[in-house]
């Protein structure tokens, strides 16, 4: 079964395509790397998705029913840096926050949903932060703040834009092991992803996007030289050993 | 309630009011629409005064609102479309509140609205517009209408006190699980715009946005919790018109001025002693620092 299926779906900046008629589907619990050139609108796309940003066209349906109608079904976890880390509130707070799609309108979070979120910050390693002011965490403990929000969503789908920028390699091995939980799970996992370096590692489908899908399916069949070629233009080489390398960032 | 007893009541209405809306503006980094919409509201009271030929609460409230969210529309649509935003606010707020200039000279002497007034206020005249209702006399109407924003607004940030957390944390988030993230940042411009035109007649135009801002900064400094904040610099904006009320007697100058003024002091007491984000601390945490290496 396909846990998210896009369709026609078209995003413009001005009078420029960002993303021009994408259509692909994503079968239910796969872990799904995002991977793309700089300006090839990944975090667009995850944005489209979940109706952020204004689209031209598009249909995103998940588990067979549209978008507006399965939301509850449906996790995010933003890059970092689009939140404002001073924002007078603690870590806790924040993972509360993964549980207000679920309390519903006007409701207060009950003492179930405050020790519901303490339990995902455990499941993070960062239970002892639970009051700490947010501006007071690392880079990577503040990752980990998101990862233990999304985990209180309780999502079925996921969506991560950029987890792995500015961790340390503790976070990146935690935000692998809960990835690779949620997929036990039967979760589906989507994730922008920069480092092809790692890509074959982490993820089990991918999607090569610039403006549109050049290739999306299982990482051993899509993830090839060829492919890339087609995705990066001229601006990739290899290294051998199927290493690959980017130029000029 | 003795003449003195009523200002000060004035005083700290207007300073709680402004004080816990203006907190959201200051954690929503949106100050200076703050300072658009202040102005921009005598559009609104000039304008609902025209149509209804009366200085009555209600439409002024109404016709503030509209010209409020409209500011607000308009910045967010020149913002959009490329102009710059300071520019957009610069543009929108002068234009707005030029109209209402304008629109006052058509305003004969007898009514008690020109522009000094709507620029600086004047609480002093507060307690002798009172409000009478079958021939009895409630008390300033300014207190009514202030106490009236009051309980709108406290009773909206109860009622939705998530949603407008969220929406000021993550945005993004708050949009991905179905929280109308556009409809919240409306109705606090209507907050705004509400609390502007009841704190009007006490303190004009101008030094209403030094209620908005200040107590809002003021508290951020104090705290590093949402609530608290909200609470606390409600707490400073009353403190400020107490102290104010106080200073201006002892000096004998202008109420709202040295309300303003005393907005101003709380807040560099906050900025140099706050245990946390103070500027004394901060110097001696680093002094320790230096001293442990």
């Amino acid at each position: 079964m396909n846990a998210l299926t896009i369709q026609n779906l078209s995003v413009t900046y001005d009078k420029q395509y960002a993303l021009e008629d994408v259509n692909f589907s994503i079968p239910e619990g796969s872990l799904t790397g995002i991977i793309g050139p700089n300006g090839a609108g990944k975090s667009t796309l995850i944005k489209a998705i979940l109706r952020l940003i204004p689209t031209i066209s598009g249909e995103v349906t998940v588990y067979g029913k549209p978008y507006k109608k399965q939301r509850s079904l449906v996790g995010y976890v933003p890059q970092r840096s689009e939140v404002d880390w001073d924002f007078p509130t603690n870590a806790l707070d924040v993972v509360l926050m993964g549980r207000y799609g679920h309390i519903g309108w006007i409701k207060r979070p009950n003492k179930k949903e405050v020790q519901y979120a303490l339990d995902c910050l455990k499941k993070v390693g960062m239970e002892e932060f639970a009051d700490r002011q947010i501006s007071q965490l690392s880079g990577g403990q503040q990752q980990r703040v998101f990862l233990a929000r999304a985990l209180a969503q309780d999502a079925q789908v996921y969506f991560m834009d950029e987890p792995f920028v500015g961790v340390d390699a503790a976070t990146e091995r935690a935000i692998i092991k809960l990835m690779q939980e949620w997929k036990e799970q039967g979760k589906t996992v989507l994730v922008v992803h920069h480092d092809l370096q790692t890509v074959k590692d982490y993820f089990d489908h991918c999607l090569l996007l610039n403006k549109k899908p050049i290739e999306c399916g299982p990482t051993s069949d899509v993830f090839t030289m060829d492919n890339l070629q087609r995705t990066y233009g001229g601006s990739i080489s290899f290294l051998g050993n199927n290493q690959v390398m980017m130029q000029g960032g | 309630m003795s003449y003195s007893a009523w200002i000060i009541l004035t005083g700290c209405l207007v300073g709680v009011t402004c004080g816990v809306t203006g907190a959201l503006l200051v954690l929503r980094k949106m100050a200076m629409l703050a300072d658009a919409i202040s102005h921009t509201v005598l559009l609104g009271i000039v304008g609902a005064f025209l149509v209804t030929q009366s200085l009555n609460g209600v439409p002024m409230l109404i016709g503030a609102a509209i010209v409020g969210v409209l500011t607000a529309v308009m910045v967010q649509a020149l913002d959009s479309s490329g102009v710059q935003s300071d520019a957009a606010i610069g543009v929108v707020f002068t234009s707005l509140f030029a109209l209402g200039v304008v629109l006052i000279s058509f305003i004969g002497d007898n009514v008690h609205l020109d522009v000094q007034h709507a620029l600086m206020g004047e609480i002093a005249f507060i307690p002798w517009d009172t409000l009478t209702i079958n021939g009895v006399d409630l008390g300033p109407t300014a207190v009514w209408m202030l106490g009236g924003v009051l309980l709108l607004n406290i009773s909206i940030i109860l009622l939705l006190y998530k949603e407008i957390k969220i929406s000021t944390f993550d945005p993004q988030l708050a949009l991905s699980i179905g929280v109308p993230v556009v409809f919240i940042h409306y109705l606090l411009m209507t907050m705004v715009s509400f609390s502007t035109v009841a704190s009007f007649d006490s303190v004009g135009a101008i030094l209403v946005v030094a209620m908005l801002i200040v107590p809002g900064s003021s508290a951020y400094l104090l705290t590093d919790k949402f609530g608290m904040m909200l609470i606390l610099s409600g707490v400073i904006g009353a403190l400020s018109a107490l102290v104010g009320y106080g200073g201006a007697v002892l000096f004998d100058v202008s109420i709202s001025g040295a309300i303003a003024s005393a907005t101003g002091l709380l807040f560099t007491l906050c900025f140099l002693l706050s245990p946390k984000h103070g500027m004394i601390a901060k110097w001696f945490r680093r002094k320790k620092m230096q001293q442990s290496v």
